[in-house]
């Protein structure tokens, strides 16, 4: 099977995963989901190093991969930061109070 | 040996994003869902440190530690009702990489056949998004106008424009030595973006920022297709579908066919014939409305954009502390496409510490408003004008809404008669139940807090 074939099918059954997965998902939670995904989505920093850290790169291969880890870093960085601070205040009940 | 690891790193980093997402399903395992995909991208990075194409690490260090300098404090010092515009601006950085590594990737490898069709579209999705965020974060932010900004001839403007790009795209994939096509595909579609956020108002904007995640995420996926990296294509494709989702229960929510999204057609204000007829409503003051609810059993509390304008959430906690001790049953009912994202209200009045089993959804509490003493609007007008349901020449017709109406009595907080965003009048501000408190919503409120801690000394 050539690559593509296959990354093609694991696009298809992640996509129909997280259909399912987040289906489920309270509306209570939409905003901080979002956070979530957004800092996942973060993970094209993998790409950006590959493209900063080649040994052959040139300036601008290099200049455009600097921005894009600086970029993506910040989304990972403050996307989960943030989801867990927005996550924290959801309470059932108050504490220490009747 | 690392060669071995990478792939094993790479797996369990995926199924670090996924159980993040399952367990981001309820509140009470969400906090291990963030942990759960923070390992998985702790992975998925170091893995790729270890690679051995990767030789050069002081500029990706620097970017870690610029990115953490800003990441860091955008995530602690961001207030909370400014969470839609840090949302809107984080697509921008996503999609930004997406597509500078896209674009770094076709100059030095120019790739052919099917990796550079995953690229065309991971750039074109990419630089897109971008500009369309800023765009967004502009308007959240209201650096830019809020109101739609329409022009005749404008759905052709963007089609032409769109289909020009895609041409150029395409004509990149059959013969990618073409170099100098490449530049001009960039600026069109940065172009494109810009125009199709133009169109587009403040209470849209829910469904619009649903759908720059989803391309986003799907701009990553497409950039796992180029590189060839399954971890990509996962993270992308659960995020692209995400977005999509998102935005489907957003459009439901307003009664808008998805397709009417896709193409960006949508935030046309239909405005209607104003009836121009002042009538008679009933209004209240802060006295009268502590008493009644007061006297109240059941009291539910619809918040819209308003609030979170006013900041009023604070205060409305308040107004549920005091009637919770006396006994009065206080829910909050929230509409899907209330605010400025989707969920929106919910992290607002969590963080002002309303419990979340308070919270209540669209379905859950329709059929309870006619049991209500008090349907409490603060801020909110679309979602509960009844010619949604019996009004079919109405631009909102067959949208669904909080029957606010069918409770015992309405009390509306709103600063003036003005329409709201759909343009239109609201039947429920003319209704015999119905008590107008005009004011702002954050001092109404705290009026009403105060009268009802008078009431309990007396």
């Amino acid at each position: 099977m050539k690559s593509y074939e296959f990354g093609l099918y694991v696009f298809m059954l992640a996509a129909f995963l997280g259909f399912e997965l987040i289906r489920r998902v309270s509306p209570l939670l939409h905003t901080p989901l979002m956070s979530l995904t957004n800092a996942i989505s973060a993970i094209s920093v993998v790409g950006a190093i590959l493209t900063v850290g080649e040994k052959d790169a040139s300036t601008l291969t290099r200049v455009l991969g600097f921005i894009a880890v600086l970029a993506a870093t910040i989304n990972v960085v403050s996307g989960y930061l943030i989801t867990d601070r927005m996550l924290k205040m959801f309470k059932k009940r108050e504490p220490g109070k009747k | 040996m690392i060669e071995n690891l990478l792939p094993i790193c790479y797996i369990l980093a995926a199924a670090g994003f996924i159980l993040a997402i399952k367990w981001m399903n309820t509140p009470a395992t969400a906090r291990r869902g963030v942990i759960a995909g923070e390992l998985g991208m702790l992975l998925a990075v170091v893995g790729t440190l270890l690679r051995f194409e990767v030789v050069n690490y002081q500029w990706i260090f620097i970017a870690f530690f610029l990115g953490s300098a800003i990441g860091v404090p955008l995530a602690y010092l961001m207030p909370m009702t400014a969470v839609p515009q840090r949302t809107a601006i984080s697509h921008a950085f996503g999609a930004l990489a997406s597509a500078l590594i896209g674009t770094a990737e076709y100059y030095r490898h120019l790739p052919h056949g099917f990796p550079m069709g995953a690229l065309v579209l991971e750039t074109l999705l990419g630089f897109l998004t971008f500009t369309a965020s800023l765009m967004a974060f502009g308007k959240l932010q209201e650096i830019l106008p809020t109101r739609p900004i329409t022009y005749r001839g404008q759905n052709i403007v963007n089609l032409t424009l769109f289909v020009l790009a895609v041409s150029i795209g395409i004509a990149l994939i059959i013969s990618p030595e073409r170099t100098w096509l490449f530049p001009v595909f960039a600026a069109l579609s940065l172009i494109f973006g810009v125009l199709l956020i133009i169109p587009i108002g403040g209470a849209d904007m829910p469904t619009v920022i649903a759908l720059l995640n989803s391309y986003a995420g799907l701009s990553a996926s497409a950039m796992g297709f180029a590189l060839d990296n399954k971890l990509l294509i996962i993270a992308g494709a659960l995020d692209g579908s995400s977005g999509l989702i998102l935005a489907i229960i957003m459009c439901r929510a307003m009664n808008r066919s998805f397709s009417n999204v896709l193409f960006g057609a949508f935030g046309q204000v239909q405005v209607t014939a104003q009836k121009s007829v002042e009538r008679p409503v009933r209004s209240a003051s802060a006295e009268e409305a502590a008493e009644m609810l007061d006297s109240a059993r059941s009291v539910i509390i619809i918040p819209g954009y308003g609030m979170a304008v006013a900041q009023a959430q604070h205060k409305l906690r308040e107004l549920f502390d005091v009637l919770t001790r006396r006994g009065v049953d206080v829910r909050f009912a929230i509409h899907p496409v209330a605010g400025r994202m989707p969920g929106h209200m919910n992290v607002l009045l969590a963080e002002s510490d309303v419990p979340y089993d308070k919270l209540c959804e669209m379905d859950d509490i329709n059929p309870e408003f006619p049991m209500a003493d008090v349907a409490l609007i603060v801020g909110a007008n679309d979602v509960v004008n009844p010619a949604a349901q019996n009004d079919k020449t109405s631009p909102i017709a067959g949208m669904p809404i909080l029957e606010a109406y069918k409770a015992r009595t309405v009390m509306v907080i709103k600063r003036s008669m003005n329409p709201g965003f759909a343009g239109i009048d609201n039947e429920l501000y003319y209704l015999p139940n119905t008590l107008m408190l005009f004011g702002d919503a954050k001092t109404f409120v705290g009026g009403i807090v105060k009268e009802l801690g008078a009431l309990v000394r007396n």
